[in-house]
């Protein structure tokens, strides 16, 4: 039935992280919904339950996760942290209301090894996380430029993987 | 953990529960070795889906309700759905429509059982700050755990439609009915799950346990021969048996100022437990004969009154549900029809099921043509709360001793006993313990 569908072996998947009843928490999914048809990726959603982003990207060659964070920075800043061979930061870290926080996640695959060789988290700053609102002004003005460097990620990845499996024929 | 210190006064604080469900905070103050006062804060907002749901159509409310929690969403939309059934005069007791709630259900209990077990209670155990020091000297064991919930999580996605707030319940029954091939693919790896629960039990039965009994009166549900899943009256150790429909006679709710979640008592009594304990505790001659070998062969008494051996319980239960649902999938044949058909009418029904960390009522009354008039829902932590506080009065009594940041680690841990689900009874969990007698002990906690 509905479930995520097998990505190919060594795609790229995008995952949007974030509950959208609660303002800001909402950008990640707000990108991912974005970022759907997007030639050559799999768009997921996790409602924030970190633990189960180990099984979404069990096939994945390289993840993107989109991400709300709160570190202090202006509502609206667009953080990009490659955490494929080192944790994020302890400071910008989502609000986690759920028992195991995206951070979590992360570095759980990493000891398990289980995390995929490429692992870039697109954290954008957050500045209202209260139940049922929507976006801020600030957050809403940061989702195209937010689509768009996770766009171009995807897709020098994807030229990357192109050029790997051309130079390995 | 800081401390802050005045004249008169200690106030230790954890300003970041890790490992709960939810936003809350604890708050326990201390003189000398006495406890003055404990509470336990919920100051996550009301989120008021009682009244969401009012002026909807009673067909919306497993869809509604099952958006109250991404854990434990099957027993949002079980109690619901019960709920309106009775009000309309339907109930679903037998058949293949019921064995394919109790099976979603047994998927529900193996992914947040195992999430629990592993993720949120077993570092407590271990002196870990979290499942990832656990997986660095144990990765064959957090494997385990992730591979139990990854099966869980299989088998509400297949009947659901999707593991996290399933689309597919409904009033009734079900808008689609895996057929027999779809659910058989699940057989081997629930036989793993199995396998993986009884390996569970063990690991859990060596961890070193706390010693804290407390006189707990415990309320599930009880149903015929079945362990409590998806219905049943509602008894106790103390004389209560009753129709799901007499709840509100026995149990109140109130309001109290320091938690956005109203507190539950029995009339008269008071605080109440109910979850894994409750259900071993009353219901351990339903259990399955494995899950009974398995607590047996760790030594695990029937009578079970340490709230820290929930951990055990827990693990007994995922045997439980695995072998359940073996044997559900074994005998499934599609039924006739996906749903029951369901006319309104003018009433009020009720519905009470087993969510994993316990007992979950709701109350809808209804108009004629099926409009939701008015809503109830009592979720499981809020009528564990006063138990959970007099857990902590408990704990602070026999582990006085221990150096504050020591105290706080097993404060919390106790608070984990219950799995609480602040998310569902009203968000971060802030511990404070405040002692008269001054320590300058500081230290942060993760």
């Amino acid at each position: 039935m509905a479930g995520a569908t097998r990505a190919p072996a060594k795609s790229v998947v995008v995952i949007g992280v974030g509950n959208n009843l609660r303002g800001d928490d909402g950008a990640g999914l707000a990108a991912a919904a974005r970022l759907r048809g997007e030639p050559g990726i799999q768009v997921r959603t996790s409602a924030g339950e970190g633990i189960d982003l180990l099984a979404m990207w069990e096939d994945a060659g390289a993840v993107l996760l989109v991400d709300a964070v709160r570190s202090g920075a202006p509502a609206g800043t667009i953080h990009r942290y490659d955490v494929s061979d080192e944790p994020l930061p302890s400071s910008p870290r989502r609000p986690a209301g759920h028992a195991i926080s995206t951070s979590d996640a992360i570095e759980l695959a990493r000891q398990l090894g289980q995390l995929p060789a490429k692992v870039v988290v697109f954290g954008v700053e957050g500045g209202r996380f209260e139940t049922g609102s929507a976006l801020s002004p600030a957050v809403e003005a940061a989702i195209e430029p937010l689509v768009a460097a996770v766009a171009t990620e995807s897709r020098r990845l994807l030229a990357d993987a192109r050029l790997r499996a051309g130079s390995a024929s | 953990m800081s401390l802050i210190t005045d004249s008169a006064e200690r106030t230790l604080r954890v300003d970041y529960l890790a490992r709960v469900e939810g936003e809350g905070a604890m708050y326990i103050k201390l003189s000398g070795n006495e406890v003055q006062d404990v509470r336990l804060r919920i100051y996550e907002p009301p989120r008021f889906f009682e009244a969401f749901l009012r002026g909807r159509a009673f067909t919306e409310v497993p869809d509604i309700a099952a958006r109250i929690c991404g854990i434990c969403p099957i027993a949002y939309q079980t109690s619901g759905a019960r709920a309106i059934e009775d009000a309309c005069g339907v109930a679903i007791d037998d058949g293949p429509i019921r064995d394919l709630r109790r099976l979603i259900y047994c998927g529900e209990w193996i992914e947040s059982h195992a999430l629990h077990v592993y993720a949120l209670h077993a570092p407590d155990f271990l002196g870990y700050q979290s499942m990832i020091e656990l997986a660095a000297d144990h990765p064959q064991v957090a494997e385990q755990g992730l591979a139990l919930k990854k099966t869980g999580n299989r088998l509400v996605a297949l009947i659901g439609g999707r593991e996290i707030h399933p689309i597919n319940m409904r009033v009734g029954g079900f808008y689609r009915v895996p057929s027999r091939t779809e659910l058989l693919a699940l057989r081997d790896p629930l036989q793993q799950a199995l396998e993986q629960s009884l390996a569970t039990v063990r690991f859990v039965a060596q961890l070193p346990m706390p010693d804290v009994t407390r006189d707990f009166e415990f309320v599930c549900l009880r149903d015929g021969e079945l362990y409590p899943i998806d219905r049943g009256r509602i008894v106790s150790d103390r004389g209560l048996d009753i129709e799901p429909a007499q709840f509100a006679r026995n149990i109140v709710e109130e309001h109290v100022q320091h938690s956005n979640a109203l507190h539950a008592r029995i009339r008269e009594r008071g605080a109440y437990l109910t979850g894994p304990l409750a259900r071993y505790n009353l219901c351990y001659d339903q259990l399955r004969p494995l899950a009974r070998e398995a607590a047996a062969e760790v030594g695990l008494d029937r009578s079970c009154r340490n709230p820290f051996q929930s951990i055990i319980v827990r693990a007994v239960e995922l045997v439980d549900a695995c072998d359940e649902a073996l044997e559900l999938i074994e005998r499934y044949e599609p039924p006739d029809r996906p749903a029951l058909e369901v006319q309104p009418r003018r009433g009020v029904g009720h519905g009470v099921s087993e969510a994993p960390r316990g007992m979950l009522y709701h109350r809808y009354e209804l108009d004629d043509d099926g409009t939701i008039l008015d809503a109830r829902i009592v979720p499981p932590t809020s009528q564990n709360q006063l138990a959970i506080e007099e857990d902590l009065r408990a704990v602070v009594d026999r582990y006085h001793d221990l150096d504050d940041e020591e105290l706080g680690l097993r404060c919390e841990q106790a608070i984990r006993n219950h799995d609480p689900c602040i998310s569902c009874a009203t968000h971060f969990l802030q511990l404070t313990v405040e002692r008269e007698d001054p320590s300058p002990v500081a230290a942060e906690l993760g």
